[in-house]
This record gives C-alpha cells, structure tokens and sequence, in this order.
C-alpha cells in the first residue's frame, strides 16, 4: 500500500512546511483556530476573565460580611435603592463565586490553556489529535460561561443555592437562575468531556519518537491522569444535572421527598402536583462523586506546573521522580473512593463514616509523598530565585498547610464540628487560592515566554509574588480561627447576628464567636488590597507584552521539549523530526558541558559517532 | 500546504499503541457514557431501595412492545456490523444498504418508543405521577436522544459524509466502525434498560 511510506516518515513533525505555508484569515487564526496553542491562549484569556470576574463578586461579598447592610462604595447602584447587599444578592453572589472560580476559572486555566499549550509541545506533538474536537470543547465552554453571565440577568437572578446546587432548595427555588446554571453546567461538563478524551488520546498516540511514559516532565503525568478524573468523574454531575433538570421542569422529585413542606404550602407527595418520593442525598452522593476528584483536577495540574518549574530552578532532577508519578496515579484512582466525606453529617451512618474515613486517610498519603518530594528537590540545589520559582516555593508550604488542615475535616467526629464553619472555607481556599493560583502564576511567568516570546519583569513579579503571599495569608487563616470559633459559613451580614444582644437566647449561648468578628474587616481589607496587588500582575503582563526583553528559545534553560523550538512557536510546533534522548530532568549531569542535557539533544557518544 | 497540520495515526495504527487515534478516542468517549448512565441506573438503585413502594414495570408498562423493539435494536447492531463489514471488504455499495436497514431500525425504534410515550400521556401518566414514572422517562427518554444522535451520524456517513470514500477509504471504514461503536453501546444500554424498567 503506498500511504505506508508517507505516514512512517510522518511520525514526527514533515518538514516542507514553513516554505508553502500562508498566513489564515483572521476568524480562522484567532477565533476559530484549531492550533492547540491559539485554542489555549483563548482558554487562558477566557479561565483569565472569569478569575477576576470571580474575585470581585467575592472582593463585593467581602463587603457586605464586614460593613453589613451598608451601601457599597461604587458598586452601589447594582444592588437597588438601598445600595446595599441583601442576603438573596449574598446569596447569588456567593453560589456563582464557587460555581466560576471552580468550572470557569481554574479548570479553564489549569487545564484548558496550560495543557493545551504545553502538553503537546511537551511530548513532541505537531498538535492534538483532534483539533476540531479541541476547538468544539473550547466553544462549549465559552456558550456555557455566557448562560452563567446572562443568568445574572434573569428577573429572579443567578443561582442562589450554593455552588454545590443541594436539593431540595435548588430543586424548589424559583425563577431561571437556577435552571441556566444546569444548563450552563451541562455545556461546562461537555467542554470538559471533549477536553479529557482529546488530552489522553493525544497523550497516548501523539509522542515523539523515544518519548516513552516514564520520559515524560510530571506535567504531562499530572494532566493526563487530570483528564481521565474528568473523563469519568464528570458524566455522574451530568445524569445529576439531568435529574435535577427534570425536577425542576418536568415535575419529578427526584430529590424531593414525601411531604416536603415549604412556607405553609406543600410541594410534594399525594395531595401536591407532585409526587414525592425522592432523596435529596442521592443529589449529594451524585455531585461529590464528580466533586471530590474535581478537587484533584483543580490541585494535580497546580503540582504538576510547580514540579516543572522547582526542577529547572534547582538544577537537578526532581528527588523522587517515580514515586511521584506513582502516588499520581494512586491518587487518581483513589479520588473515586472518598466523595462521601463531604457528607458526614448526613447521617450515613457510622459504617459508611468509617469506610469513607479510612480511604481519605488513605489518600491523603499520596498526597504527602508528591509534596515531601517536592521538599526534597530543593536539597542540595543551587536555587534560582526567579519569579515563578518565588510562586512554585510559595505554593510548597500553602498546599501543606490547605492539605493538613483538611485531615480534621476527613474525621466524622471533628467534622461535626468543624462542618459548615469557616474553617471550612479557609481549609479549602488554603488548597486552591495560595495553593493553585499561586501554581498557575508560577506557570504563566514560566511559560509567558514561551508564548509570547518577551519575558515577563522580574520586579513588578516579586512585587506581585509578595503581597499576594502576605495578603492570600490574612485572608485566609483568620477563617480557620472564626471557624474553630464555630461561625458558620454563607451568613451574608458575616455572623453579626453572633454579636448581637438581642439575639442571645440565654446568657452565653451565642457569644462564643463574638470576640472573633473582627477578623472579618481584616480579611475584608486584605482582600481588597489583594485586588490591587493583583493590578500589579496585570499592569505586567500588558508592560512584558509590548516591552518585555526577548525570550529566545530557551530563555530558563530547561531540558523538556518545549524549549527546543522558537517562541512563539509556530504552526506544527517543531522545525523539524525531533527525537527524545533522555529522561525529563537531566541538569547538573556530571561531566556534561552545560549544567542542563535536554531531552531534545543527543548524547555526545551517539553524537560522535556520526549522529545516525 | 493545508491550514491544518498534519496529525499521525489518522489511517495508520501507531506501531506501539495498536491503534488509529479515532478508535482510542471513541472507546474512551464510550467510557464516559458508561459513567453517565452508571450515575442514571446508581439514581435508580438508590430511590428503589429508598421506596416505599414500586410498582412492577409490566403493570404500568407495555412488554411486548419494549421487547419488539429489543428485537429491532438488535437487528440494527448487526446490520451496522454488516455495514462496516461490507467496507472492510470493498462492497461499497452493500455498505449503503445494510446502512439504510440500520437508519430503518433506528427509525423503527423511534416509532414505537413514540406510541409507548402517547399512550402514557393519554391515560395521563407524566413523570411528576411516581417516582417510577419519572425514572422510566428519563432513562428512555436521554436513551432516545442517543438513537436520534447515533441516527444523525449514520445519515451523515451513509450521504454527504460517504464522499470520502473516494478520496479516503481507511479514514472513511475508521468513522463507520467507531460511529458502530457508538450504536453498539446504544444498544446496550437499552438491553440494561428493558429488563430494569419492564421486567424488574
């Protein structure tokens, strides 16, 4: 057969292309794009936008919970005649806070726009396997981050049931919000599908010549077990997302149980329209069946991104590479065994507590040996403090204080305290705030070069880097101590209710947290003045942009396939067939000429003898 | 050259893996769908055991004609076996055939799925009725927008897509025999469906 001859010579990158090739219209080249790196700019600047938008409907609710029921500054009009922040305004904004930063912020960023743009270039791929797929998930995601937008719009406004959508409140609350959300979340979900099973074919099918699995940077490993999380933990959320669909336009009670009585009025069972029957919890085993390795998605990409960047600025191999990759995929399997610790308070039972217990004790080892690997690298190294290593250190001790602190909440007997509590809150945004994002900024200084071929400035960055370490710490420990203190979490007004004599039902009841609502202004202005650091960040990428010193290649001297071709790289990837001739992180190798041997170049023996 | 970068193992299986993109790609997609209605059938475990009562499929729903129409999704997996069978070995014309009998079962399907759901609503049987109810009609109604979605990419491949033949006939069998894995797992679930929600 004929075609035989040209696809063996095609395993890597054809050469005669830059000759023939023509630029794209415009709607083809930056809209419509099928190049992974155009697709993951456009993830990056969507995840990007809706980051902010996230943050400052939070920098608002921050408000409201230290100056409550006082008009807000600027903002004011948004919110009616009183100028102020109601508890249903609270409400909406605090579901579509969790709701964006988690599907449209930091997945989108993690891993759409880094994954899209580094894996291929990482293993030595021309593109991913499927291009239009790649753009089709990109798509999908933007038409469902648009339904989240207009669902502010609606008579009623946006989802107000909390990110986690509990029935029966989500299933009986009314107006469109809630109902776009589902809506917006099955595009969401089906972004991510498309995402997942393009990522791993590409992963599988797309290496170069020598790339074998234990060749690859931990990045790859770290999306590529990300993606089969999102390939089989996403379609339960989806059937979820039918079923509640179907409660809330067709009549069913699949979450509504028998009797359910709201406001004098019944909802369901044999006298009501409907008929009753169902269970809210199936809704929460549904959802934290996704939800529970959807906080792997979120975390594995952030490690992934600091392994990269702690390796290149140590200059030497990541201490402890195999059991790294090992405990990945441990992790991955063992996300699908532990939803259930999020509804210890359910009333599941002692049984069901104890085996979900032991299986997040058990997780949570994995977990420890990435980090303390990680912890290990740095020993011995000459580090460079760069930057986005200033970030990859930063997010070391912040992961471990979001991780440790979450062992309390895995044990049903400390988590009927804790639940529900601040502590809660600070726990988790411990993991994705100082954690992730702190991960995600290291990767956009590490890999803003790559993109855009200008380095980023180093001042405005350890500006940046240092007053978010500060700020994102003010924020976030004071909620570990109001949440020991006991004050709940989704109280629009902050707890004040906590300090309010009127609302003391006997002397002492109510007053175990009133000596800690003053943390709330604290927090608030941190975070305020985190927004403004954050101006800093941006003020630098537009400056590097149009100023920015040119990259070159291998502006970082690293060893893996993406510093082997130009920045910006351009259509195809490679300038020609690229072969891999050693593991990921050969720096500092005895006896080479330069302290790092990329994967890229040949050994000087093969070398020698005559490169064939 | 083209736009668009030429991307390996389109036609040829990689050495190493065994497989042309497509199909990897496909299998796993497969494997999400598993997951969806794994959570559709864990719902329905879940609020059985939960009730009170359930009512036997066969007292509120029509068994012969679920079984007619097992019949008839059946005949349909091995007409697209035959279909991609008939690419395999070259009979292009053959392959347009035993595709129209597939397109033709599927439609079968659709009708008969169509007097099962009127009838229900005559006598006034809507989801909101029972729980049972509300279960039958998700589970058979998202079951029916994957035939009508397997339907679509058969009529796809058996008229404007086919004009790949001609120009490329690896690709074009790869599309027909994953667009049959996808009618297979169609398939399958209704052979999970009729037994759970007619017989049990």
């Amino acid at each position: 057969m004929d075609e035989t001859t040209v696809s063996t010579a095609e395993t890597a990158t054809p050469e005669p292309r830059l000759e023939t090739h023509h630029e794209l219209p415009f709607w083809r080249k930056y809209i419509f794009s099928t190049d992974h790196k155009m697709i993951g700019i456009q993830y990056a600047l969507t995840g990007g936008f809706f980051l902010f938008f996230g943050f400052g409907l939070m920098m608002l609710m921050r408000w409201s919970m230290a100056y409550p029921d006082q008009p807000v500054p600027v903002l004011g009009f948004l919110f009616g005649e009183a100028k102020a922040i109601g508890p249903d305004a609270y409400n909406i904004m605090g579901a579509m806070h969790g709701t964006i930063m988690v599907f449209l912020g930091v997945v989108p960023l993690a891993f759409g726009a880094f994954g899209n743009f580094v894996l291929p270039l990482q293993i030595g791929a021309p593109d991913m396997a499927f291009p239009k797929l790649n753009a089709a998930s990109y798509w999908a995601l933007f038409v469902g981050g648009v339904i989240m937008l207009v669902s502010f719009f609606v008579p009623e406004g946006a989802a107000k049931s909390g990110w986690t959508a509990y029935p029966p409140l989500a299933d009986i609350d009314i107006g469109w919000g809630q109902t776009l959300w589902l809506f917006g979340m099955i595009f969401l979900i089906t972004s991510s599908l498309l995402g997942a099973i393009n990522f791993i074919t590409t992963t599988i099918q797309m290496r170069a010549k020598g790339m074998t699995f234990m060749r690859f940077p931990f990045f790859v490993w770290a999306q590529f077990v990300t993606a089969f999380l999102l390939l089989l933990a996403f379609p339960p959320l989806e059937s979820a997302a039918i079923l509640q669909l179907m409660d809330r336009l067709a009549d069913t009670s699949f979450f509504l149980p028998t009797g359910l009585v709201v406001s004098g009025e019944l909802i369901s069972g044999e006298l009501a329209n409907r008929s009753g029957g169902g269970s809210p919890i199936l809704w929460q085993h549904l959802f934290w069946f996704l939800a529970h390795p959807e906080v792997y998605v979120l975390i594995l990409p952030g490690l992934g991104i600091v392994a990269e960047i702690i390796a290149n600025n140590t200059r030497k191999p990541l201490f402890g590479y195999k059991a790294m990759v090992y405990s990945l995929i441990f992790i991955g399997f063992m996300s699908f065994t532990v939803w259930a610790h999020h509804m210890y308070i359910t009333g599941m039972g002692t049984t069901m507590n104890a085996f979900f217990q032991t299986t997040t004790m058990i997780i949570s080892i994995p977990s420890v040996v990435i980090l303390s690997c990680l912890f290990l690298s740095l020993w011995g190294g000459s580090i460079r403090f760069n930057t986005p290593m200033l970030f990859a250190l930063g997010f070391l001790p912040m992961f471990g204080i979001g991780g440790l602190t979450g062992l309390p909440l895995g044990l049903s007997a400390a988590d009927i305290h804790l639940h529900d509590t601040y502590y809660v809150i600070g726990h988790f945004h411990y993991v994705v705030a100082p954690g992730t994002l702190f991960a995600l900024f290291a990767g956009i200084y590490y890999w803003f070069p790559k993109v855009t071929g200008k380095m980023m400035s180093e001042t405005l960055g350890k500006i940046h880097f240092f007053g978010s370490f500060v700020l994102m710490n003010l924020i976030f420990f004071p909620m570990m101590i109001q949440g020991l203190a006991g004050i709940n979490r989704r109280l629009y007004d902050g707890g004040a209710a906590y300090a309010d004599p009127a609302a003391v039902i006997e002397p002492g009841f109510y007053s175990h947290a009133a000596n800690f609502l003053h943390l709330n202004k604290l927090m608030s202005h941190s975070a305020w003045l985190l927004g403004l650091v954050q101006v800093v960040f941006l003020v630098n990428l537009f400056w590097s942009l149009a100023r920015g010193k040119a990259a070159g290649r291998n502006p970082w001297q690293g060893t893996t396939l993406e510093w082997a071709t130009a920045s910006p790289p351009p259509h195809g990837n490679f300038d020609g067939p690229i072969e891999i001739h050693r593991d990921p992180y050969e720096y500092s190798v005895p006896g080479a000429a330069a302290d790092f041997s990329p994967q890229f170049e040949e050994p000087p023996a093969a070398a020698a003898g005559g490169g064939a | 050259m083209s736009a668009t970068v030429e991307i390996p193992y389109i036609t040829e299986p990689r050495p190493d893996t065994g497989l042309v993109n497509v199909k990897l790609g496909t299998w796993l997609f497969l494997a999400s769908e598993v997951m969806l209605f794994g959570g559709l059938f864990s719902a329905y475990i879940l609020l059985r055991a939960g009730a009170e009562t359930w009512p036997e499929g066969a007292s509120i729903l029509n068994v012969p004609l679920a079984t007619l129409n097992t019949f008839v999704l059946i005949t349909s997996s091995i007409t697209m076996v035959l279909a991609w069978a008939s690419l395999v070995r070259g009979d292009f014309s053959k392959y347009r055939r035993f595709n129209y009998a597939t397109l033709a079962c599927g439609l079968a399907f659709l009708v008969v799925k169509y007097f099962e759901y009127s009838a229900k609503f005559h006598h006034g049987l809507f989801p909101s009725e029972s729980t049972f109810l509300a279960i039958y009609f998700t589970l058979t109604g998202l079951h029916g927008l994957h035939v009508v979605g397997g339907m679509t990419m058969l009529a796809y491949y058996a008229f404007p897509g086919s004009s790949m033949w001609h120009t490329n006939r690896v690709q074009f069998t790869n599309r027909v025999e994953c667009a049959g894995l996808f009618w297979h797992l169609v398939d399958l679930v209704w052979i999970f469906l009729f037994p759970v929600l007619y017989l049990m």
